[in-house]
């Protein structure tokens, strides 16, 4: 589903992503774990196009879109669930799920996906700025389902959310991947958050996938101080 | 941007529009209606930049050169042809095309808002410059000479379509512009509440966010820019229609700069709010005019200021939450 070699990025002469190698089949669930600033969201930014990749290949559903503009990735079918949120603070909550869109979408589908996040529908006439970070994080994830991706990249969707919602957000991504049957990428710190959902995981060190866990390797201590530092 | 509200309000105002329209010529006198004709035209050009920069987000320095691009094209097309009709269709098509190419440049340039700023201003001033300099016989397009700076009198004005002689009187010349302005009021109102609308507001919040969720940016700019060409260009053809005149003036940077005022007075991300911002202005600059007082670009500098420090909202957004502070 997605193909991604030898992906290098940099932001002005600073090289952030050094040859990334990541393959994804369709329907499965990869986790990406990583500390801060190794590179995680650049990663994403790339497979958007968001960032432009200075060398390798980018292929999904059989297409090579590394040189595809974002918006033509995300008309293809690419989603993205970006770190911070980002929903339109100024939009409504219905008119931030209808921008999700693009031309696929229809009202239908807004009442689809509100049966997913019964918590948006009283809000649904609110301004999407005055929602809580983790009511904004469900927005933003139904915003992208709006646009009926056949791929979702999820960037830290637990950063600064409250327990009780990162228990519903587990539920939603869950759901995402067993009954949607979506594909799903998912960089995050959070380990148990990754260890609960992912199929296998990833661990990026300075812009190169270093090395692939099972799920339960997360949990042993030794693994953790090891990669994570944590 | 569909609320129950909005479209309350914006049914009001096309009420009153309607109404204005069609109760002002039974009250005031020739000079009065010839005045709310030309406050009418300039209420369609500020409409034109309340709609590029109050929603699309696009800081256009230089509106008045799509403005004054609509009115040459009015007067030379109507003197060549001796007819109105398609002069008008091609005061509306020509600054549209042209704002199409110039937008094309900038949006696809990927050129950021302040050189945006400064290219649209730029453009304006090489009009104004380039037009002052067509004093002499040399300078004309078939049978109109473009006279420079001063100007190009005696205009063919509106005549009844497929009819060259019958020319519209003063009323029905202030029913059509005032027509024209309920038209561009109302289309703008369901462009904005239609899909695109929201694209475009949704761009001028977060632009990268809008691209991730498969929205060609660039595209979308490019349009709003090209109609809010195209609706200062009607504004331009009805204003030299008004005076059966046009100089260089409609590109100086005092039309310019006074578009911006109305918008920012009115208030920046509505539609009524331009219209009234223009309207105070111009009632102010007509009254200051006519009294001699005081200069017209000092009072206007000083309101300027005074609402981008005490109202930065502008007026009609002001009130809007006062209202439902209320
Ligand atoms: N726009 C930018 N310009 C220059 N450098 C940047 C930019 N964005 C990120 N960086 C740098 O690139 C590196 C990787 O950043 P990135 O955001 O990909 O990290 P991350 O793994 O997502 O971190 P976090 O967990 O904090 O979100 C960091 O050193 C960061 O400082
Ligand atoms: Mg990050």
């Amino acid at each position: 589903m997605l193909s991604v070699t030898d992906l290098h990025a940099r932001y002005g002469r600073i090289p952030i992503l050094n040859g990334i190698r990541l393959e994804v089949a369709a329907g499965e669930f990869v986790g990406v774990l990583g500390h801060n600033g190794m590179g995680k969201t650049t990663l994403l930014k790339a497979l958007m196009g968001f960032v432009p990749a200075q060398r390798g290949r980018i292929l999904f559903d059989g297409v090579d879109v590394t040189h595809e503009p974002p918006y033509a990735r995300a008309r293809r079918g690419l989603g993205y669930v970006p770190q911070g949120r980002e929903i339109f603070p100024g939009l409504s909550v219905r008119d931030n799920l209808r921008m999700g869109f693009v031309g696929r979408g229809t009202e239908e589908r807004v009442d689809a996906i509100l049966q997913m996040f019964p918590r948006l529908i009283p809000l649904l006439d609110r301004r999407g700025g005055t929602l809580s970070g983790g009511e904004q994080q469900l927005l933003a994830i139904a915003r992208c389902l709006a646009g009926h991706p056949k791929v979702i990249l999820f960037d830290e969707p637990t950063e600064g959310i409250q327990p009780s919602i990162i228990e519903e957000l587990v539920a939603v991504l869950r759901r995402l991947h067993r009954t949607e049957a979506l594909t799903i990428v998912l960089v995050e710190q959070n380990l148990e958050f990754i260890a609960e959902l992912a199929q296998r995981v990833l661990l990026i060190q300075k812009g190169a996938i270093l090395r692939e866990l099972e799920p339960e390797e997360l949990r042993q201590a030794g693994v953790l101080s090891e990669f994570v530092g944590v | 941007m569909s609320g129950r509200r909005w479209w309350k309000g914006s049914i009001l105002t096309t009420a009153a529009m309607v109404l204005i329209a069609l109760g002002v010529p039974q009250v005031v006198d020739q000079f009065g209606l010839l005045q709310l004709t030309v406050f009418a035209a300039m209420c369609i050009l500020a409409l034109s930049l309340g709609f590029v920069w109050g929603y699309g987000g696009i800081l256009c320095f230089g509106q008045s050169a799509f403005f004054g691009l609509g009115a040459y094209t009015y007067a030379v097309t109507a003197i060549n042809l001796g007819e109105s009709t398609v002069a008008t269709l091609l005061a509306l098509v020509v600054p549209a095309v042209f704002a199409a190419l110039l937008g094309y440049f900038m949006f696809y340039g990927r050129l950021s808002d302040v050189y945006l700023g400064v290219i649209t201003l730029s453009v304006t001033l090489i009009f104004f410059n380039l037009m002052n300099s067509t004093a002499g016989d040399a300078y004309r397009v078939g049978k109109a000479r473009l006279n420079g700076f001063n100007g190009m009198p005696s205009l063919p004005t509106l005549n009844v379509p497929g009819d060259p002689g019958r020319l519209l009187d003063p009323a029905e010349t202030f029913y059509l512009v005032m027509a024209c302005l309920v038209i561009v009021y109302v289309g703008l109102h369901v462009l904005l509440a239609s899909h695109f609308g929201r694209v475009v507001v949704a761009i001028r919040e977060n632009e990268a966010r809008c691209e991730l969720l498969g929205y060609d940016v660039r595209l979308h700019k490019l349009l709003v820019f090209t109609i809010g060409g195209g609706i200062a260009g009607l504004a331009g053809c009805l204003f030299a229609n008004w005076g059966a005149f046009v100089s260089p003036n409609v590109f100086s940077l005092t039309m310019t700069s006074q578009i911006i005022i109305w918008v920012i007075v009115g208030g920046l991300g509505t539609l009524l709010g331009p219209i009234i911002g223009c309207l105070i202005m111009q009632y102010l600059a007509t009254a200051l005019g006519t009294q001699q007082l005081a200069n017209t670009s000092l009072v206007f500098g000083v309101i300027f200021l005074a609402f981008v420090l005490l109202v930065p909202r502008g007026i009609v957004p002001s009130l809007r939450r006062l209202a439902l502070r209320a």
